[in-house]
C-alpha cells in the first residue's frame, strides 16, 4: 500500500483485495473498490482538488457527499467528458480519468489567482455593477469574466450514451434508506403497500455506515444488511439504489434520476447509462437526512478544513486517514465522534475549540479523558498554509491571546441541517427551531412525512422501531454562523465556497440595501451553485439577520426549487433525442419518394416532398420542370397529409353551417364544396373542401397544420357548447392516402383505373364520389383541384396508398405522367392566387383574402358577429394582391415590405408585404402574392418591395392576384 | 404534474390533457342577440383569480373529452371535475 500512503490498515467498506487505477490530472493512482473519487484522492495524500470560482483560491475536499461546494472535477474525456462532477459521490472504477477544474494553466500554478489579490474589485453584486458600465464596456470585459469565473467544460460532441425514462407507482415512496427510511419502509411493506425506497448512494444505511454504531449490540451494518436484504426480496418492494430523488412536484409526482452504469468502466450497451424516473406515490416518505453546516471563520476555505462528519466518514466508510494531526472546531458533542474516530485510527488531536463555555458532555469528555485539550469558549481566528493548512490561530471569543495549533487537518461543525428541500419543494412550510439552530419541516401541503434526520430527530430512538441503537445523551448545541476576525485583520471567511461568497459580501449586500434573502441570493449568488447552498444558505441568512437586527425567523428562506442535487441533461431528454427528439408523420408512399430522388420539407411532423431532383437541378429549374409537366399533361401529387375529419349524424350540416361562413345543407350528396372557417374573434383560420358522401356523413379537409387544432374544436363546440347537436367526429387523416392527379390529360389517366364515368357531365367539377379505384375497394373520388388544371384527388385506405400511386405511374407512362412536390404545388396555388398560411396568418379576414362573397347572410357562424367590427371592414385593410416585377425578370423577396419611395428617410410609411413568392411557368416570370393596404383599389399603381436587410429594392407592379386563366375554365372542361 | 380526473377514464397525468382556458366563459346561446360588449366580453376578458377557478381541459391524448375542471389556482388542488357541458357542484 505504498501507493496510497492515507490508508487505513483496517476498516471501511472497500475491498482491499482489489486495486482499481484513476487517473487525476494526469497522474495515475491507485484506489480500491467502494472508494468514491475523493477518498481515493485523499488516500493518495492529493489534498488540492480545485480552484474556486472566483478568486481562484486553492481549495480541497470539504464534504463526504452531496453537499460537496469544493471538489468539482471533470470525469472522462472525449465525448463524454463531464464537467462539475462531484469528486465526493463519484464511484471510483477502473481506469476513471478526472481532471482539475477552473485553473489555468495548472492546478499549482494558476494564473487567475491574482484575482484574489484583486478581490477587492470583484465585490457583491460583481455582474450587476458591470452590467451598468456602459454597455459597449461589458462586451470588451465580458471574454475575460467568462473565461476566468467558470466551472468545467462540457464535451463538444454528442452524448453517445442512452438515457431513458420510466413511470411507477406505488402506495409509499421512501426517500432515504438510512435507519428512518429502512424503518420506515419495512413496516409499510410489512402491512402489504407497494413500496419504492430509494437511495441516493450506492448502498444503503446512511450514516450508519459512516460512524461506528451499535444496533442491539451489534454492528449497526449488520442491521442495514438484514432490513435491506429482507425488502430487496419483497415482491412489492422495489428498492433503488444510486437513484437520487431531486424534484417534488404536484401531486405527489417525484422525479429521481438512477444512476446504472456512472461506476461501471465499460458500459453495457443494452443498459442506459442513467434512467430518470417520475413516481406518483400515494404517501411519501421523506427519510432525506441532515447535512453538516460549518462555521464561517476566517480563512475557512483552505485544503484541509473539512466538516467534521465528513472526516470521520473517510475513517470509517472508506478506511483513509483524511488527517495526522487534527484540531475541531464545533459548537456541539456530536462532532466530538470524529475527535474519538481519528484518536482511534492514530491520529493526533492537538485541540478541539468548543464555543461553548462549560462543555461537560458524554462525548466531549471521552475526548478529554484521551488527553486532548478542550478550549471552552474559543474561536479560529486564522488559519495558515496555502495549498494545505498546517496551522490554527485560536482565541478565546470574549477576547484574548491567540494560541497555535499545528494541524494538517481542521474539523468544523456548526450542527446539522435537515433536508427539507423536497418537504419545501412539496408546498410544505419549513419553520427555524433556535434550540436545535436549524430550519425543520413542519405543515405539509401534500400527502407526505419527514422522519429521522429530515424532520430534527437525531437519535437513532427517534429512527428505529422494534430495535435498539447505542445513543448517548448530548449537551445543547450553541448555534453559531461565523467567527469573528481578531483586531485589526481581515480573513476571508467564506459562507458559499462555490462561489466564493463571503460573510463581508453579505455585509456588502445589507450595505446596499439587498436585505430580502431572495435578493441576497440572486445579489451576491449565495447558494446559486451546484449545490445548491447546502452548507451556505443558512449561515448567509443567519448573518444577514444579525445585521438587521433580527432573529432568523423573521429573516426566513428562500424557496427551495428542483433539482436537489445536478441532473444530467441527458437524462432529462431522455431517449427524445435525434430523430426521437418528436414523432415524424410518414404518408403512406414516404419510401417511394425517398427512393425517387425526393428533397424533403417539413410540415409540422409531417415530411412532404419538396420537389424530384434531376442532375444539374436546384429546387427552382426541378419545381419549373414538374409544374410544366402538369401544365401540359399529367401529374401527381402525394396530398396524404391534408387533415380528414369524418363528420356523421342528423346534425352534421347544421354543425358545418355552424362552423363554416359558408352554407352547407343544400349541399347535394356527391358534391363538394370550399369552406373557410373564422376564429371566434372574427380573423380566417382555416380553409379547405368538404364533401357530402351522404345526407349524414361529410368528409371535412383541414390545412395539414390545423389538422389537429380543428378536430380539437370541433369536438369543444359539440360537447361544451352545442351538445345537443347529434354529430360525431372523427379524425381519418392516418385511415387514407390521398394523391391529386392534375394536369389536361388527368381525365384520360383516371378513367383507365376508375369504375365511375368521369365525363364532365357525368361528374362535373366539384363532384365526389365513393369507388373502386386500381382496384382498389372503399376508394373516394373527388374532382376539385388546387393547381387550377383539370384534377382529380383521389383517397385510398392508407395501406393501399402506394399500389395507387404506382397504377397511376404505370398507367399515366403513356400520357408522360410526372410527379410533382410542394414547392411547385405551391407555384400552382400562387398562380391561380389561392390564398393559405402566408396569407391566412390570423391577422386577416376572409374580406382581406378576396373571400367575402363566401359569407352566407342566412345563418351564423363561429366569428360572424365579431368579423363586421368597425375594424375588421376598413378600406384600408391589407388585402391580397398580386405583384410582378416591373422589369419583368427580377425575383421579390417573400417578407419584403411595400413602400412608395424606398429612399425615403425613415420613417417611412410601410403599405404592406409580400406574402408568397413562386416562379411562373406558365407567365415565364416571377409573381407574387402580397397583403397591400386598400389593396382592392390600388391594382396597376407601382411600388417597391423593400428588403432592407439586403439593401435590396424591386419595382413591382400591383395586379390581380389570379395570374392564370382567372375564370377558372380549365378546371370545369 | 398534475393529477386530473377524467370523468371517464379517471385520474390521468396531466401530459394527456391540453389546457383550454377560461371554462367560466360560455359561448352565447343566441349569437344573434348577443350585443358587442357581450362578445368583447366573452372573447377578451378573462379573469385571472387566484384561488379558485374554472377550466376547460382536453383530454386529448385519452379520450379526446372535454372537461371542466375546477382548480386552485394556488396549490394546483383539483376540486372536481366534470364532463363540458356538466355540473361541477352535482
Amino acid at each position: 500500500m505504498t501507493g496510497q500512503p492515507w490508508r487505513l490498515e483496517n476498516g471501511g467498506h472497500i475491498d482491499r483485495s482489489c486495486s482499481l487505477s484513476f487517473a487525476f490530472d494526469g497522474k495515475i493512482m491507485e484506489g480500491h473498490p467502494g472508494d468514491t473519487l475523493a477518498s481515493a484522492l485523499l488516500a493518495n495524500g492529493t489534498r488540492l482538488v480545485g480552484r474556486s470560482f472566483k478568486y481562484h483560491r486553492p481549495r480541497g475536499i470539504f464534504s463526504a457527499g452531496v453537499e460537496e461546494p469544493n471538489a468539482l472535477v471533470e470525469l472522462r474525456t472525449g465525448n463524454r467528458q463531464e464537467p462539475n462532477s462531484l469528486a465526493t459521490t463519484t464511484e471510483l472504477f477502473d481506469g476513471l480519468e478526472a481532471s482539475s477544474q477552473n485553473r489555468w494553466p495548472n492546478l499549482r500554478f494558476d494564473f487567475s489567482q491574482v484575482n484574489g489579490a484583486l478581490s477587492r474589485f470583484l465585490p457583491a453584486g460583481f455582474y450587476y455593477k458591470t452590467f451598468m458600465w456602459p454597455a459597449n464596456l461589458w462586451l470588451t470585459y465580458e471574454h475575460f469574466i467568462r473565461k476566468a469565473a467558470g466551472m468545467g467544460i462540457a464535451s463538444r460532441e454528442s452524448d453517445p450514451d442512452r438515457y431513458e425514462s420510466r413511470s411507477a407507482h406505488c402506495d409509499v415512496l421512501v426517500v432515504g434508506g438510512g435507519p428512518a427510511g429502512l424503518t420506515a419502509a419495512m413496516t409499510a411493506a410489512e402491512i402489504g403497500e407497494r413500496v419504492i425506497v430509494l437511495e441516493q448512494a450506492p448502498h444503503f444505511g446512511g450514516w450508519l455506515r459512516r460512524e461506528k454504531r451499535t444496533i442491539d449490540g451489534s454492528p449497526a451494518m449488520d442491521w442495514v444488511d438484514a432490513v435491506s436484504t429482507r425488502l430487496s426480496a419483497m415482491a412489492d418492494v422495489r428498492v433503488l439504489t444510486r437513484t437520487s430523488a431531486f424534484g417534488y412536484y404536484d401531486h405527489n409526482m417525484i422525479t429521481a434520476v438512477e444512476r446504472v452504469q456512472d461506476h461501471v468502466p465499460k458500459s453495457d450497451p443494452f443498459l442506459p447509462r442513467q434512467r430518470l424516473w417520475s413516481i406518483r406515490a400515494k404517501r411519501v416518505v421523506l427519510a432525506t437526512g441532515a447535512v453538516e453546516q460549518p462555521i464561517a471563520f476566517p480563512e475557512n476555505d483552505r485544503p484541509g478544513v473539512m466538516l467534521a462528519g465528513a472526516a470521520r466518514t473517510y475513517i470509517n466508510e472508506y478506511g483513509v486517514l483524511p488527517g495526522r494531526m487534527a484540531v475541531l472546531q464545533t459548537n456541539n458533542d456530536n462532532a466530538y465522534r470524529s475527535a474519538i474516530d481519528l484518536l482511534d485510527a492514530g491520529a493526533r488531536v492537538t485541540a478541539v475549540l468548543d464555543v461553548r463555555d462549560h462543555v461537560d458532555g458524554h462525548l466531549p469528555n471521552q475526548v478529554r479523558d484521551r488527553g486532548v485539550p478542550i478550549l471552552q469558549g474559543y474561536g479560529v481566528v486564522e488559519t495558515k498554509g496555502y495549498f494545505a493548512i498546517r496551522q490554527v490561530l485560536a482565541r478565546p471569543l470574549v477576547g484574548g491571546p491567540v494560541r497555535r495549533y499545528d494541524c494538517d487537518l481542521l474539523c468544523v461543525s456548526g450542527g446539522w441541517a435537515p433536508q427539507v428541500h423536497l418537504h419545501s419543494q412539496s408546498g410544505g412550510k419549513v419553520v427555524f427551531d433556535a434550540e436545535k439552530g436549524c430550519f425543520l419541516p413542519s405543515e405539509a401541503r401534500q400527502n407526505c412525512v419527514s422522519i429521522g434526520s429530515a424532520a430534527g430527530l437525531f437519535t437513532l430512538k427517534d429512527c428505529l422501531k422494534g430495535a435498539n441503537g447505542d445513543d448517548v445523551p448530548e449537551q445543547a448545541i450553541k448555534p453559531t454562523w461565523s467567527l469573528p476576525n481578531a483586531p485589526g485583520r481581515h480573513g476571508k471567511r467564506f459562507v458559499d465556497f462555490q462561489d466564493d461568497v463571503t460573510a463581508e459580501d453579505v455585509a456588502l449586500a445589507h450595505r446596499e440595501g439587498y436585505v430580502s434573502v431572495e435578493h441576497l441570493k440572486r445579489y451576491t449568488t449565495l447558494g446559486m451553485g451546484t449545490d445548491q447552498g447546502k452548507t451556505s444558505n443558512v449561515i448567509g441568512l443567519a448573518i444577514m439577520a444579525k445585521l438587521k437586527g433580527q432573529n432568523i425567523p423573521a429573516v426566513g428562506t428562500t424557496k427551495f426549487r428542483p433539482p436537489y442535487t445536478a441532473v444530467s441533461m441527458g437524462a432529462m431528454a431522455g431517449r427524445a433525442v435525434g430523430h426521437h427528439f418528436q414523432p415524424l408523420r410518414r404518408s403512406p408512399m414516404d419510401n417511394w419518394h425517398h427512393d425517387n430522388g425526393c428533397k424533403w420539407v417539413d410540415a409540422g411532423l409531417w415530411r412532404r416532398p419538396h420537389f424530384y431532383t434531376r442532375p444539374g437541378e436546384d429546387v427552382n429549374s426541378a419545381a419549373l420542370r414538374e409544374g410544366r409537366t402538369v401544365r401540359a399533361g399529367v401529374g401527381i401529387v402525394d396530398v396524404s397529409t391534408l387533415g380528414k375529419i369524418d363528420i356523421q349524424g342528423p346534425d352534421a350540416a347544421e354543425l358545418l353551417n355552424r362552423i363554416y361562413v359558408n352554407g352547407w345543407k343544400k349541399l347535394a350528396v356527391g358534391k363538394a364544396r370550399y369552406g373557410v372557417m373564422l376564429r371566434e374573434d372574427g380573423m380566417a383560420y382555416d380553409d379547405g373542401t368538404t364533401s357530402r358522401l351522404s345526407e349524414n356523413h361529410f368528409i371535412m379537409t383541414t390545412t395539414t397544420a390545423n389538422a389537429g387544432p380543428v378536430l380539437a374544436k370541433l369536438e369543444y363546440y359539440l360537447q361544451a357548447v352545442w351538445p345537443e347537436l347529434r354529430v360525431q367526429v372523427a379524425c381519418v387523416t392516418d385511415q387514407y392516402a390521398a394523391i391529386a392527379v392534375a394536369g389536361p390529360k388527368s381525365r384520360d389517366v383516371m378513367q383507365r383505373l376508375i369504375d365511375l364515368d368521369i365525363s364532365n357531365d357525368a361528374f362535373p367539377f366539384m363532384a365526389a364520389a365513393p369507388c373502386c379505384f386500381a382496384g382498389i375497394a372503399g376508394a373516394r373520388l373527388f374532382r376539385i383541384s388546387f393547381s387550377g388544371e383539370l384534377a382529380y384527388e383521389i383517397n385510398v385506405p392508407a395501406d393501399y396508398g402506394q399500389a395507387a400511386w404506382n397504377a397511376l405511374l404505370e398507367t399515366g407512362r403513356e400520357d408522360g405522367v410526372g410527379v410533382y412536390g410542394i414547392e411547385a404545388m405551391s407555384a400552382f396555388r400562387i398562380e391561380k392566387g389561392h390564398v393559405a398560411g402566408p396569407e391566412i396568418n390570423g391577422q386577416t379576414t376572409i374580406g382581406d383574402l378576396g373571400l367575402g362573397g363566401l359569407q352566407s347572410e342566412q345563418k351564423h357562424n363561429i366569428g360572424k358577429s365579431l368579423a363586421i367590427r368597425e375594424g375588421l371592414i376598413d378600406p384600408a385593410r391589407p388585402a391580397v394582391v398580386g405583384l410582378v416585377p416591373v422589369d419583368g425578370k427580377t425575383w421579390i423577396k417573400a417578407g419584403a415590405q411595400l413602400v412608395e419611395n424606398p429612399d425615403a428617410p425613415p420613417p417611412v410609411a410601410m403599405l404592406g408585404h409580400v406574402t408568397s413568392i413562386a416562379y411562373s411557368g406558365e407567365l415565364n416570370h416571377p409573381i407574387a402574392l402580397a397583403l397591400l393596404s386598400g389593396g382592392k383599389e390600388r391594382a396597376g399603381e407601382e411600388l417597391y418591395a423593400a428588403f432592407p436587410l439586403r439593401n435590396e429594392a424591386v419595382r413591382v407592379r400591383v395586379v390581380s392576384p389570379h395570374f392564370v386563366d382567372p375564370d377558372g375554365e380549365r378546371m370545369r372542361v | 404534474m398534475l393529477l386530473i380526473k377524467c370523468p371517464w377514464c379517471g385520474e390521468r397525468d396531466m401530459v394527456e390533457f391540453t389546457h383550454g382556458g377560461d371554462a367560466t366563459k360560455v359561448y352565447p346561446k343566441d349569437p344573434n342577440a348577443t350585443t358587442s360588449e357581450e362578445w368583447h366580453d366573452f372573447i377578451y376578458l378573462r379573469e385571472n383569480p387566484c384561488g379558485e377557478h374554472v377550466e376547460y381541459w382536453h383530454h386529448v391524448a385519452g379520450c379526446r373529452q372535454w372537461l371542466k375542471v375546477r382548480r386552485d389556482t394556488t396549490t394546483h388542488d383539483i376540486l372536481t371535475t366534470a364532463p363540458a357541458d356538466g355540473d361541477l357542484d352535482t
